[in-house]
């Protein structure tokens, strides 16, 4: 038992701190790979290259003075980015970051915890993670950061419906909740034993999925909560010093972690292709599976910020017409084709 | 372990249901009563019912509640617009709740008898057994709700498309 629980608390340690680490270089990354698609060089005084340049903007936030305003909520204004960075968090604890280690007869699962409503309980927290921004933007008592809560608000519980029919379509085809056993259930693929992704038969509830994941991390052209040319500065208008940070900090973790979700659920995982051809022992198929696994978790990131420096930003009406009259008809027709095509295949 | 997280809950729940009859300011009333829906999923946990825990979490607390704060938030209601209710309303509402809460206590006593005689099963609540039951058991109602949500959803999609001039 007490094995068991010193395991299960270096795993949790462990995710947590990879989890803050990639999302510090995800805003050094940021910076790059803006750079390189404006044909700019970027951040590159810190160091080699500018890598400790995390480092440097985490001091500087530290360092920098800390205004709140008199007018505001200030308990709820300190609440907020404080929620914004514990819910980002808490969806890393179900991302399966591996097959299993045997070491010295004992199995360890690289998974923290395997819920049988995993793929539910990932979607709860999406739900509830809109509380730190409406919260901080409410307690700011400014009426930017009052419009950028309201419009993250409206834009999280529009795209939350879509993204919960395209997972509907998605679970009518696994037939598990469990996220350990979605992943699974991919092993293999391309080579001796055939298998495919699931982003092969749920390519529409991929697209979907995608697309809400964009809006819910609200990362370009979903960035209306904290549009810079409407409403100064959004919903962290009057933050500054590390609760700023905090704010965009965990939008990278939540890009992090919905990255690591489009892995887990259609990318097949700590999975890739020829791992039972290799003639590997398991071990070393779960170490190469994880570094797959980050491979494309970090694929996805850069996707993430590709279209951010490529696409801009939607008006809002477009934003809720892309919202309710394209994405809830098509992953409703998406889960009446996937349950006519399952039926079918059962019925031969 | 359980038994003390059962009261732990219980306390919570009970409290910042009183705080949300309290608080004078209604945002703080639905931080509250998000605070209640948290601990209300924490019982259906203590409860092995995985599956009415996290959808609680998803629906109360995460789609109803922020729609709450949302209308709230965009009306601005605060301390100083709330509507101050006469003497009368009060008292009148204060014994409509008592009544309330004596119906509710009484039905509840009722069934007392009824939990000893049905154990349930350890796996009542998890997914599966849920789904199978929904599925067989209670089909048809099952079916009419979707149905019911579907039109409900086409019907805010319908409301959001402009007139035809």
């Amino acid at each position: 038992m007490t094995e068991f629980l010193i395991y299960k608390l270096i795993l949790v340690g462990s995710v947590f701190g990879i989890t803050l680490f990639v999302a510090a270089y995800s805003t050094y990354a940021e910076r790059k790979v803006a750079a390189f698609l404006q044909d700019r060089v970027g951040p590159d005084r810190a160091g080699p290259f500018g890598i400790f340049q995390p480092l440097a903007d985490g001091m500087k936030f530290i360092y920098k003075e800390e205004i709140i305003p008199v007018v505001s909520n200030k308990f709820l204004f300190i609440l907020g980015p404080c929620l914004a960075m514990l819910t980002a968090m808490m969806a890393g604890v179900l991302i399966p970051w591996g097959d299993t280690l045997i070491i010295g007869g004992k199995t360890y699962s690289l998974q923290i915890a395997d819920l049988n409503v995993g793929v539910l309980y990932v979607f709860g927290v999406v739900s509830i993670g809109v509380y730190g921004i409406m919260i901080g933007g409410w307690a700011s008592n400014n009426k930017f950061s009052l419009l950028g809560a309201i419009r993250a608000s409206a834009q999280m519980i529009s795209y939350e419906i879509a993204m919960g029919l395209s997972i509907i379509a998605f679970v009518i085809m696994t037939g598990t909740l469990s996220l350990g056993e979605i992943s699974a259930q991919q092993a293999g693929g391309v080579g001796g034993d055939w298998n495919m992704w699931n982003v092969v038969y749920q390519p529409l509830g991929f697209l979907i999925f995608i697309v809400c994941a964009f809006a819910e991390c609200n990362r370009t052209p979903f960035d209306l909560p904290e549009c810079e040319t409407e409403l100064v500065g959004g919903y962290h208008t009057e933050y500054s010093s590390m609760k700023l940070g905090f704010y965009l900090f965990a939008e990278y973790i939540n890009m992090f972690v919905s990255s690591a979700m489009i892995s887990t659920l259609y990318f097949g995982g700590y999975n890739f292709p020829f791992m039972n051809d290799l003639g590997l022992d398991h071990n070393t198929i779960s170490i190469i599976g994880t570094l797959m696994l980050f491979a494309k978790i970090s694929f996805f990131i850069f996707f993430f910020m590709w279209i951010r420096w490529t696409i801009p930003r939607f008006r809002y009406d477009q934003l809720m017409n892309l919202g309710w009259k394209v994405l809830i008809p098509l992953s409703v027709a998406n889960i009446f084709i996937t349950g006519l095509v399952m039926l079918l295949i059962d019925k031969l | 372990m359980t038994l003390n997280l059962f009261y732990f809950l219980s306390f919570l729940a009970i409290m910042s249901a009183i705080m949300v009859v309290l608080s004078k300011n209604p945002v703080y009333s639905v931080l509250y009563l998000i605070i209640t829906f948290f601990c209300i999923a924490g019982h259906y946990m203590l409860m092995n019912a995985q599956f009415l825990a996290i959808v609680h979490i998803i629906v109360y607390a995460g789609a109803i509640m922020v729609l709450f704060l949302y209308v709230i938030m965009l009306l601005n209601l605060n301390k100083e617009s709330e509507p101050h209710k006469s003497t009368l309303q009060k008292i009148a509402a204060t014994i409509c709740a008592g009544l309330v809460m004596i119906v509710l206590v009484g039905s509840l006593k009722g069934t007392e008898g009824m939990i000893q005689q049905q154990p349930a099963a350890a796996d009542i609540g998890l997914v599966k057994a849920l789904g199978k039951v929904m599925f067989t058991k209670f089909l048809l109602p099952f079916e009419i709700t979707s149905v019911l949500l579907l039109a409900a959803m086409v019907g805010a999609v319908m409301l959001g498309k402009p007139e035809k001039r």
